[in-house]
């Protein structure tokens, strides 16, 4: 008979015991194993966020904010960019239908904006291009693969679809859109009471996003076309989308510039009287000045009179709309929050990326970079938190053990005073109580393996339709490094609960071997 | 096949003092012999059993079973020793509650440098009449069952000594001479040497040699 099966028989001989000690070791590997899982999918979901392309440009400020705002669809956008800089990263065809590229355009794969700063329900809406599904990835699969977007139903919008429309998975789980519902999109925030919603701009869902696991689950995206259509989305007319490219007066002019634009949303919100607007035209004309001054033949206002009549343009134009199907707007009426970037080279990234950041109207971060900070300045630190408790509740769990063992050493020691009187040395003794302890660890880490992962598949759709984030109940954590090799950290769990369960039977196991054969014999049973 | 000699073995008192328990000059059983060892409580009977059977090592003196000094040997050696040459009758029993009869016998077998032999394990089984209780645990077998299970196990590795420690002391009267009569049988076919401590009057005069074991001298044979 082996000693396995001898320790085997004493944990049944104590069922009751046996079971309570299991079970709390199976509740404690059940957490570790849930938070461990957990913490892979949000680690994963937190990279794919960000993947697919190199940089995100957007107006100067903060780093984190230009990231939230694009990747995450959270936080109030910082400012928009022109549309000229947006148009310096592509391939387009000029006034005259000439082909032209962009400064920059030669080192750019793809080049696509976002216009942010509307809403439906609780969703934030991306105006954008159909290049971000048709051009982009938005992770990698574990063999490096890139992951495209596909769709549930439907399919993308097209360029020349104005109205088209395509609803992230939890978007149109949560808002029951469906292919062909036609919805309004809301200025600013949908939850706000004075949120102007655009009841005659309405689009029509083209598609919908099968999940992604990244913050896209929960977002709109509108053909910008249509975007810019709205009424409110209009840029006045500066009849100059360029600035000074003199340094300096670059500064001058942007200030003008902010005060010019300021003024012009009081206007349209009617908080100006007669004699403020006579200030507007004031403001105006110092602006074309510093531009006649040190703009030569980019600037569109050429002389006096052009000065002139552009500074009676206040109040915001109405959006044009052509005989047979909407006139897109002109472009020196739009302007973008940010622009995804997708290089040919990751070489260019860096350059790029000071290029830009030494320039005065765009930042461009890694978004990334961006990202894996925020996870491991915030979100890492939870789940560390999380992890330790988990692990805590382990060892209290394996200090119960020891405690029950040793308990029941008294009550056992006429048992092993005859397994001595049998023939058993002392270390044998000692191994079969080491070895009820593994029997105990193992066993409950099995359950415990098992309870986590039949608990993450029963929340599984729950946590899906909430974040759009796929959990598969077999998922195992991901593989993280350890001393060279990648291994999923559920696979060193179980030795993890053999080397606790040597280290708590250790003091019963003492017990057994110092027990003094011919007192224990003595006992009455 | 057991020789004790000059044997001297005292237990520590709390206070320090010594309580002395046993001082033998010579005690010698030959190989297949029975023999009864009888005295008052607290005679030192057990103790003397014990260190017989190396559970514990004598202050003094040897002890030499088929020819070998098991005083000089370490405490693993003296285990190793006794599962391989001795068996052991408990006055009570003394079977694993949570292993079946058949399992308590093969327990017996295994702190052996041997492999397990189950069939040996089902034939003493047989013999001793339990052949049709073998997946029984102790607490489903009667008082008398879980003696011949002791039995059992106790002749399991072919020792050639058996100890048997009161065996019918906790057995009611109308099985005691069963007991006995089983443990002198078995030890009679399978030619192993008997010593067996009982109060009991009756089976005092079923053997040749009774032996009385004073508070700290072996007094002289008698003869039954």
């Amino acid at each position: 008979m082996s000693l396995w099966k001898i320790a085997w028989r004493s944990i049944q001989q104590r069922s009751l015991s046996s079971l309570l000690t299991g079970l709390s070791i199976a509740l404690g590997t059940a957490l570790v194993v849930i938070v461990l899982v957990v913490y892979g999918v949000v680690a994963e979901s937190f990279r794919d966020a960000a993947q697919g392309y190199h940089l995100i440009l957007g107006a100067k400020g903060g780093k984190l904010q230009l990231t939230l705002n694009t990747v995450f669809h959270l936080s109030q956008p910082i400012e928009n960019v022109p549309y000229s800089f947006y148009k310096e990263f592509t391939e387009y065809k000029d006034a005259q239908g000439k082909p032209t590229r962009g400064k920059y355009a030669s080192a750019v794969e793809v080049a696509v904006p976002y216009c942010l700063g509307d809403s439906y329900h609780e969703f934030r809406v991306v105006g954008t291009t159909p290049d971000l599904f048709n051009k982009l990835s938005y992770g990698t699969y574990p063999d490096g693969e890139p992951k495209y977007y596909e769709f549930s139903g439907g399919k993308n919008f097209s360029a020349d679809d104005f109205r088209g429309a395509v609803i992230g998975t939890v978007a149109a789980k949560k808002t029951g859109l469906k292919v062909g519902d036609r919805f309004p999109i809301t200025h600013g925030l949908a939850e706000d009471e004075d949120a102007h919603v655009h009841e005659e701009d309405a689009f029509h869902v083209v598609g919908i996003l099968k999940p992604t696991g990244t913050p896209n689950d929960r977002a709109v995206f509108v053909n910008m076309e249509g975007f810019y259509l709205i009424a409110d989305h209009v840029k006045p007319v500066e009849k100059t989308t360029t600035l000074p490219q003199n340094p300096e007066y670059q500064e001058q002019a942007n200030r003008l510039q902010l005060v010019d634009k300021t003024l012009q949303i009081l206007i349209a919100n009617g908080e100006l009287d007669q004699e403020a607007k006579s200030q507007v035209k004031k403001v105006e004309s110092l602006l074309s000045e510093v531009r006649k001054a040190f703009v030569g033949e980019e600037s569109g206002l050429e002389n006096e009179e052009e000065v002139s009549s552009a500074s009676t343009e206040v109040g915001l134009p109405s959006a044009v709309k052509a005989a047979d199907g909407p006139t897109p707007l002109p472009e020196n009426q739009r302007e973008v929050t940010a622009v995804l970037l997708l290089l040919k080279n990751d070489v260019f990234s860096q350059i790029l990326h000071n290029k830009i950041n030494e320039g005065s109207v765009a930042q461009a971060v890694y978004p990334s970079r961006e990202v894996a900070q925020l996870f491991e300045g915030i979100v890492g630190h939870i789940q560390t938190i999380l992890l330790i408790l988990a692990i805590l509740v382990i060892i209290v769990a394996g200090v119960g053990v020891m405690v029950s063992m040793y308990n029941s050493m008294s009550d056992r020691s006429r048992e092993i005073g005859v397994m001595r009187a049998l023939g058993a040395a002392r270390v044998t003794v000692m191994s079969i109580v080491l070895l009820e302890a593994i029997l105990l660890a193992v066993l409950g880490g099995v359950v415990g393996v098992i309870l986590g992962h039949t608990t993450i598949g029963a929340f599984a759709p729950v946590i899906a339709d909430n974040t759009g984030v796929m959990i598969h109940f077999l998922e195992l954590a991901p593989a993280t490094g350890f001393g060279g090799w990648s291994i999923s950290p559920e696979l060193v769990l179980i030795p993890a609960l053999i080397l606790l369960a040597v280290f708590v039977g250790f003091l019963p196991a003492v017990v057994a071997y110092r027990t003094d054969v011919s007192r224990a014999l003595s006992h009455s049973p | 096949m057991l020789l004790l000699k000059n044997i001297s073995k005292a237990y520590s008192e709390p206070d320090g003092t010594k309580l002395p328990i046993l001082k033998i000059v010579e005690f010698r059983v030959e190989r297949g012999e029975q023999m009864l060892l009888v005295g008052r409580s607290g005679s030192g009977k057990t103790t003397l059993l014990h260190v017989i059977a190396g559970i514990s090592r004598p202050d003094e003196g040897m002890v030499e079973i088929a020819g070998r000094d098991i005083t000089q040997l370490s405490e693993a050696g003296r285990d190793r020793f006794r599962a391989e040459k001795i068996g052991y009758v408990f006055q009570t029993f003394n079977l694993l509650p949570g292993f079946s009869a058949l399992e308590n016998v093969l327990l017996g077998m295994t702190f052996t440098r041997n492999t397990t032999n189950v069939e040996r394990a089902l034939e003493l089984l047989k013999r001793v009449g339990l052949g049709h209780r073998l997946s029984h645990r102790p607490n489903a077998l009667s008082v008398g069952e879980q003696q011949r299970v002791a039995v059992a196990r106790a002749l399991a590795n072919k020792p050639q000594l058996l100890l048997a420690d009161e065996p019918t002391a906790n057995v009611d009267a109308g099985h005691q001479q069963q007991i006995v009569d089983l443990i002198r049988e078995t030890c009679r076919e399978e030619e192993v040497a008997l010593v067996m401590v009982t109060h009991t009057p009756e089976i005092r005069s079923q053997f040749e040699r009774v032996d009385e074991l004073s508070q700290v001298n072996l007094v002289e044979h008698s003869v039954a």
